[in-house]
């Protein structure tokens, strides 16, 4: 029998789930090290080498959740994460609109150049962006951090709405406006709830990718806007690294994003069934 | 769609131009600005032309750098690729174990860079680790702070773990928009396990794999944080890639006229690249709306 897509065979499905249940498992066994790692006192990570937590303890957890210097990293993370969210969805709604509905003066041009914003190393504007948010005096502020990674989550969201607009017939805003609506109240009232689900993949693909940015987030603070990811690297001290709280903190950084994927787990493969992310 | 012609809709734009132009512009002129002036100091600058473009040239250091980008982006590609379509072509495609796998596997596409890299940290050493642990057991020489391949395996394994799903997610995707039509033609054709995937799925996920390709070539080719947090960039300089290279040179020497003149043929080479990756695709785009 030759062997199609409909993997109704109890030979194929056994294959499949070998596969899939080896691939997972490569996945997770990192992660799950970095699990049990978090629950170990120093001393048994260090002395004792063991599959399990032992000596099962809460200690690391409790270390990041009562010191403030900790847990202010997660908050400045969050804070800046969602104000980017605000800015690029509000900017990018109409930008991709106008792609997706018009044809005007350099509109392909526009668009790549767009889109070499998401392919500039941020290496290359670590230092340029240091100096312009300082001369501007928005050093170590949420917002700055915020500002920056609009340069790469702009040009993203314009790319993912812009397939999404696409796909909504033209009729309909030929319809509202015989009907008599303006061009807000059109695009806000009847235009924005028929993209919903591709603002939703939007505004998940964009708090991926500001929430596991460092490189920028790092240099353009110092104390007040800190991020938890460049908290981390405080847990080299002087008796060497904390490896318990390290690992705990790294936990804490993945329920986040944990959450989010849950909760957009039918819409992702829709997003990434446009291609664009 | 056909789209009609409205210069009005500039308007529409203008936010995003405001925007970019302050984010990506003004600092990209600033490198400009710096790789073409040298100073003594004091705020003094002086125009120096070509010469930091010429000294760049010139030195081993940014030619090395770049010979080690290069095959470190190509190896993964090699590897993320592949593998992302054979995984895709295994998952589930619908119910409860379709919605388990997209989330398990999303999830390291969600982790800080930097966390990325601490886990591999702390399950590749050879004390504490249980994969170092493990291998150190078995025998087998890794360290990957001082041994040269120990160190590129380890970050080449952390790339595939860390942005192979996303390769299977896009293939995968691609994969659902079949119509089952196309897979009872090739049964009753009777086509081989190997001919359905040549001639009906490959060329259905083609234009996904090439945002795949495009998106891993950009990402890999920019890494940072995750070799830095594992490595470092050693032992030596043998995991140095560009950006690591550059913000040593950026931010730790303060060699802002090689720094930027540095950057500026950084991203020159990215957009080069990319602009071909893009013109293909926008072309297959146009090829299949026919």
């Amino acid at each position: 029998m030759s062997v199609s897509a409909q993997k109704r065979g109890g030979f194929r499905i056994k294959g499949n789930a070998i596969v899939m249940g080896l691939y997972l498992l490569f996945l997770l066994l990192p992660i799950y090290w970095l699990l049990t790692m978090s629950l170990k006192t120093n001393t048994e990570i260090l002395n004792t080498f063991t599959l399990w937590p032992r000596d099962l303890t809460f200690d690391n957890y409790l270390t990041i959740l009562t010191d403030a210097s900790w847990y202010t990293g997660y908050l400045n993370s969050m804070a800046y994460v969602v104000i980017n969210m605000v800015i690029s969805l509000a900017v990018a709604l109409p930008a991709a609109y106008a792609f997706s509905r018009y044809t005007f003066l350099g509109d392909k041009h526009l668009f790549f150049w767009l889109l070499t914003n998401r392919m500039a190393p941020p290496a290359v504007f670590a230092l340029p962006f240091f100096q312009l948010y300082s001369s501007v005096g928005l050093f170590d502020t949420h917002i700055a951090v915020a500002l920056a990674h609009c340069l790469f989550n702009v040009p993203l969201a314009v790319w993912i709405l812009e397939g999404f607009m696409r796909g909504v017939p033209k009729e309909i805003d030929e319809t509202a406006y015989i009907d008599g609506y303006s061009f807000p109240r059109f695009f806000i009232r009847i235009f924005t709830p028929l993209v919903a689900s591709g603002i939703g993949v939007t505004a998940f693909f964009l708090f991926m990718f500001s929430w596991v940015e460092l490189l920028l987030s790092r240099t353009l603070t110092s104390v007040d806007a800190k991020p938890i990811a460049a908290t981390m690297t405080r847990t080299v001290g002087a008796a060497g690294i904390d490896w318990g709280v390290l690992a705990a903190a790294g936990v804490l950084t993945i329920v986040p994003g944990a959450l989010v994927i849950y909760f957009v787990r039918n819409y992702i493969a829709k997003g990434f069934a446009l291609g664009r992310v | 769609m056909n789209k009609t012609v409205n210069q009005k809709a500039w308007f529409l734009i203008l936010p995003v131009l405001v925007l970019v132009a302050f984010s990506a512009v003004i600092p990209l002129m600033t490198v400009v600005n710096y790789s073409v002036q040298d100073t003594f100091g004091n705020n003094q600058f002086f125009w120096a032309g070509i010469d930091w473009f010429r000294e760049m040239m010139d030195t081993e250091r940014m030619w090395d750098a770049l010979g080690r980008q290069i095959a470190f982006s190509a190896i993964i590609l090699a590897i993320e690729i592949p593998l992302g379509i054979f995984v895709a072509l295994n998952m589930p495609k619908r119910g409860f174990w379709a919605s388990f796998c997209l989330v398990l596997m999303s999830l390291p596409l969600l982790i800080p860079w930097n966390v990325v890299g601490t886990i591999w940290q702390i399950f590749g050493r050879v004390d504490i680790g249980l994969l170092g642990y493990t291998l150190d057991a078995m025998g087998i020489d890794y360290n990957y702070t001082q041994n040269f391949y120990a160190a590129w395996i380890t970050v080449i394994v952390m790339d595939v773990w860390h942005w192979t799903s996303l390769v299977a997610l896009l293939a995968y995707a691609g994969l659902q928009s079949i119509p089952d039509a196309y897979y009872q033609a090739a049964k009753i054709d009777q086509a081989s396990r190997w001919a359905v995937f040549r001639f009906i799925e490959l060329p259905k996920i083609t234009g996904v794999l090439m945002i795949a390709i495009l998106l891993r070539f950009m990402d890999s080719f920019m890494i940072y944080t995750e070799p830095f947090v594992v490595t470092g960039g050693g032992p030596g300089n043998s995991t140095t890639f560009l950006s690591i290279d550059l913000v040593k040179m950026a931010l730790g020497q303060f060699d802002l006229g090689p720094a930027a003149a540095f950057s500026i043929m950084y991203y020159l080479v990215i957009l080069l690249i990319s602009y071909v990756f893009y013109t293909v695709m926008t072309n297959l785009d146009k090829r299949d709306g026919h």
